[in-house]
């Protein structure tokens, strides 16, 4: 395929997924928000007018980033484990696999959906977010580039337990025993800094921490690490997953006979 | 040279399924050679797990071969895949579209999958919803058509992108009579109009009505191929039906005892005639002993003894 059909394939995945999205938004778009909207109602406007400023900012401010970088995380990753693994269970995958599309660009027409609903969660999230506090831009180049690639990389890590799962219970337990836990110890409600030293070093290894305290850096400019690392860290790991996701693909592991 | 290319060649197919914790390993080709050349409707016969659905998906694209060579007009599956896709469209056994779409949405969908911009499948697709009857429900969710519809809508996904080679699997499974010789119709129709069909089908009356040549599959092997005509005149066992005027007696039934002939009823006998054994032979015995014979009826689908003969053979 040349370049204009391959665009054509591609963005006729991404267009089918966003009118999905938008269709079955109760489903896909509220859910987070409400989630969220709760999570600053309690710990930013309840607990956090009692908690101590961080690094001068208010504890609202301080979760606020956090809180939207989890949302994007939960739906980057909820929506390529769901569109794939069903597409896998009603064989409608099958349309994609006889099709002459390269497998580079179906990789890329699943992610890209996940990035798709991730932003469309972000923008409102944090649209809610300015009801409750204000929020100050430090860089939106940072902002924009953190949100994309953990989009990128959660969307990818959807599409290999997509691949794997072989039921639906498969595609709720990484979420949930997983994603949830290394989520909310990944610096969202606090810095690690405040942390005792033991569990400090622990949650280097954590590789959500990176994510969330860049995406905190483009709005307040504090982060617990270094911001070319928290960088190097999503890249790292969206090379990990692509290669390993293409690879199946051209096994056809997880999608064909 | 591109008319002399076929436009599906396999080459010594083998495919093995790999053993998990619940199944064995089965070996669903056992060194598949077929030859289908341009504008051919081609029949793949074979009982249930022969193999036809492999051989069909490794063609197109759903399954991974173990070994062996297939090219599509010529290209190979391997090394040029891109190509290979172009020329197939697939109607699966098993319905495979996403039922909350609706019919439009569906097919032009699989067009942008083609890499077919929406303003030239929009029209491409109005023109083939009305050819399969399916244009008033475009707008409709699929879930909501007739099981007719939706083997319908199945073949015109498949048509969106105009493929050379039309792959059908079992395109009429479940399908009433009206429907189905309605869809034999539209076939011979874009066969007629260039298109090469190969159909796998379980209904022999549909493989002769429609195909050409056919190839029998059995347990992942091809155990005969030729055209529907040779086939029955290389293997059919004909079975002929005679109704006597009078009543067959026990003395004229022991003089027939070298003729291949079983006794239905007083007034009635079969006879079977093996390939090459003529008619004549039997009757002029049979009038030189008293009978004289009022009718003769064929007792059945010519194709379909050919079939259970052959794969009661082979098992």
């Amino acid at each position: 395929m040349t370049t204009a059909p391959i665009f054509i394939g591609y963005y006729t995945m991404l267009r089918k997924d966003i009118r999905r999205i938008l269709r079955i938004w109760s489903q896909t778009l509220l859910p987070p928000v409400v989630t969220t909207t709760l999570y600053y109602l309690i710990f930013g406007a309840f607990i956090g007018s009692q908690v101590q400023p961080i690094d001068g900012f208010s504890y609202m401010q301080f979760i606020v980033p956090g809180l939207v970088m989890m949302t994007v995380i939960t739906s980057a990753y909820m929506n390529t484990v769901s569109t794939f693994y069903f597409a896998k269970w009603v064989h409608t995958l099958d349309e994609l696999l006889v099709s002459p599309m390269p497998s580079w660009v179906v990789i890329a027409g699943f992610v890209s959906g996940g990035v798709a609903r991730a932003v469309m969660v972000a923008v409102l999230v944090l649209i809610v977010s300015l009801f409750f506090t204000h929020m100050t831009i430090v860089s939106i180049g940072i902002v924009i580039a953190a949100i994309l690639l953990t989009a990128i990389l959660f969307a990818l890590a959807g599409l290999l337990n997509g691949m794997f799962a072989k039921s639906f219970d498969a595609i709720s337990i990484i979420p949930t025993f997983v994603l949830t836990p290394l989520t909310y110890l990944g610096g969202v409600f606090y810095s690690i800094d405040q942390l005792p030293e033991f569990f400090r070093i622990i949650s280097l290894a954590n590789p959500v921490l990176y994510m969330v305290n860049a995406f905190r850096y483009g709005f307040l400019g504090i982060s617990d690490v270094p911001i070319g690392l928290a960088f190097g860290v999503m890249i790292g790991f969206i090379v990990v997953l692509l290669a390993i996701v293409l690879w199946l693909f051209h096994k056809g592991a997880g999608l064909k006979n | 040279m591109e008319d002399s290319v076929p436009a599906l060649r396999i080459e010594d197919l083998k495919k093995l399924y790999a053993k998990d914790k619940k199944v064995a390993g089965t070996e669903a080709l056992k060194g598949v050679s077929l030859t289908i050349q341009k504008g051919e409707f081609f029949g793949l016969l074979g009982p249930n797990g022969a193999g036809k659905t492999s051989l069909i998906g490794i063609a197109s694209g759903l399954v991974v071969k173990t070994s062996g060579t297939v090219e599509v007009m010529g290209s190979p599956i391997d090394t040029d895949p891109v190509t290979a896709k172009t020329h197939i469209g697939l109607v699966p056994q098993e319905l495979n579209f996403d039922i909350f779409e609706t019919p439009l949405n569906i097919i032009v969908n699989q067009a942008g999958y083609y890499g077919i911009p929406r303003a030239t499948a929009l029209p491409r697709a109005e023109q083939i919803l009305k050819d399969l009857g399916l244009w008033d429900k475009r707008d409709v969710a699929s879930q909501k058509l007739s099981g007719g519809m939706k083997r319908r809508l199945l073949i015109a996904r498949a048509l969106i992108h105009e493929p050379r080679i039309l792959l059908l699997d079992e395109p009429t499974a479940g399908v009433d009579v009206e429907l189905r010789r309605g869809m034999w119709e539209y076939l011979r129709k874009i066969n007629a109009a260039g298109t090469t069909i190969v159909l796998t089908t379980h209904y022999l009356e549909e493989a002769e009505q429609l195909c050409k040549r056919v190839a029998i599959i059995n347990k992942g092997e091809i155990i005969e191929q030729g055209s529907v005509k040779e086939l029955i005149g290389k293997l059919s066992f004909a079975t002929l039906l005679l109704d006597t005027v009078e009543p067959v007696t026990p003395a004229q039934i022991a003089l027939m005892r070298d003729l291949p002939v079983t006794v239905i009823d007083d007034n009635t006998l079969e006879l079977t005639l093996k390939p090459n054994e003529i008619v004549n032979d039997s009757i002029r015995l049979m009038t030189k002993i008293g009978i004289s014979i009022k009718n003769i009826r064929n007792s059945g689908s010519r194709l379909e003894e050919v079939f259970v003969n052959l794969i009661e053979k082979g098992s």
